[in-house]
């Protein structure tokens, strides 16, 4: 019972106290290129979950075998090795994803969370626990890009998903799209979970006066 | 005579889409870990930009070298993300062992963001985007040169904003990332404007 309310505390650590993307700030590039529509975000978010779990496992699996000095490299193996599976897997059943993701599709290598996680989660723990680190860190990375996603589909399309949403009579604002709209978005829902933040300290900080 | 010419506008031409219109950061967002990270003074921006630029030329001259002579010829395509990863950290090593001897300072400045320059997109990402463009060597090492410079133009503008920014008054949630990204937002729309220079 213990030992599965842990396991809990540590999925839900990836999807809320350090949600990769708003929280640790790791892996922008993504977030940022390829969330102008958000079927992109999921099939990112998917993708990087599948490396995520994948190497966490076999790293924390490998944990004592590899020597302290090359362990950068052989990590980065790992993750290649789980990249490569991932990208032939979409070229050859979702080619239109694969063209809409294009070169970042390898660059999942050099995404700084799986490294990471890689370095100060699954190198440091045992299976289980490594395994749920990167099913929440990635559902939490898949989440964050699939709002960005959203968001910037919606005020520069008009439509979330493909479907239409704002009727015709909207008027894109195409600059959402471009990669000007990455950046802003990304820039004030980084400005707006910040001050959620300190609102949710003081809060708890108030309650914890008031109980003292 | 006149072919000769025309090649050499095209060259230009192209280092110039490199460095302006297709530019690494405000166009492609490859390379914004550093960027964000590297850019809070000028000096350090500079350094880490042309640590980038050395390791992206020889990068795509050696990855170009490998994939043409031997994954081709092996018919080992699958492999060229993990073969071209090793090449870069490699490189990067390298680039680390020489700035610690020549440069102590710099090597103390760039600090963490040395060897990860390994995991710097922009570098994985000009190598592959050479093989996928179908460049011959000369237009791979020059692109990876020339969108590193890209990438060093962004970074240094980005530094002497961000030190004007430290006495500035910003709303408290704004401060850090975020409005780091805001920044380099509005910066973008200044480099949108060099979208019509090449054809």
């Amino acid at each position: 019972m213990r030992k599965s309310k842990e396991l809990g505390s540590v999925f839900l650590n990836g999807i809320i106290t350090e949600n990769p993307t708003f929280r640790l700030v790791l892996g922008t590039c993504p977030t940022m290129a390829i969330t102008t529509q958000a079927m992109n975000g999921i099939g990112m978010g998917a993708a990087a979950t599948f490396v995520l779990v994948c190497s966490n496992i076999v790293i924390s699996l490998l944990r004592n075998f590899i020597p302290d000095k090359v362990r950068i490299p052989a990590f980065v193996v790992v993750i290649c090795t789980f990249v490569t599976m991932v990208q032939m897997f979409m070229q050859a059943f979702v080619p239109a994803l694969y063209d809409a993701l294009g070169v970042f599709i390898p660059l999942i290598v050099v995404n700084c969370i799986i490294l990471a996680r890689a370095e100060a989660f699954a190198s440091k723990n045992g299976v289980l626990r490594s395994a749920m680190d990167g099913l929440g860190m990635g559902i939490g990375f898949t989440l964050a890009i699939t709002i960005i996603g959203t968001i910037r589909e919606l005020l520069g399309n008009g439509t979330v998903f493909g479907a239409n949403i704002l009727g015709t009579a909207y008027e894109p604002m195409l600059l959402m799209i471009l990669p000007t709209g990455g950046f802003l978005t990304y820039g004030i829902l980084l400005g707006v979970m910040n001050y959620l933040t300190s609102r949710h300290d003081k809060k708890k900080l108030r309650k914890g006066g008031a109980q003292l | 005579m006149m072919s000769e010419a025309t090649g050499i506008v095209k060259i230009l031409l192209f280092m110039v889409s490199c460095v302006f219109t297709s530019n690494y950061i405000f166009s492609q967002f490859l390379g914004i870990c550093p960027f964000l990270g590297v850019s809070n003074k000028v000096e350090t921006a500079v350094g880490m930009g042309l640590a980038v630029t050395f390791v992206m030329g020889l990068a795509s001259l050696f990855t170009w070298v490998i994939y043409r002579f031997v994954l081709l010829t092996l018919g080992l395509e699958y492999l060229r993300t993990i073969s071209f990863i090793l090449v870069i950290a490699a490189l990067v090593q390298f680039v680390e062992m020489f700035l610690k001897k020549s440069s102590p300072s710099l090597y103390k400045a760039l600090g963490i963001y040395l060897p990860l320059i390994t995991t710097n997109c922009a570098v994985l990402a000009v190598t592959l985007m050479n093989i996928d463009g179908a460049y011959n060597l000369l237009y791979s090492v020059l692109n990876g040169v020339f969108s590193a410079i890209g990438f060093l133009v962004a970074i240094v503008l980005m530094a002497g904003v961000r030190e004007r920014l430290e006495t500035a008054n910003i709303l408290k949630p704004l401060r850090g990332f975020s409005i780091n990204l805001v920044i380099a937002g509005l910066m973008s729309i200044a480099f949108m404007g060099f979208s019509g220079l090449v054809k």
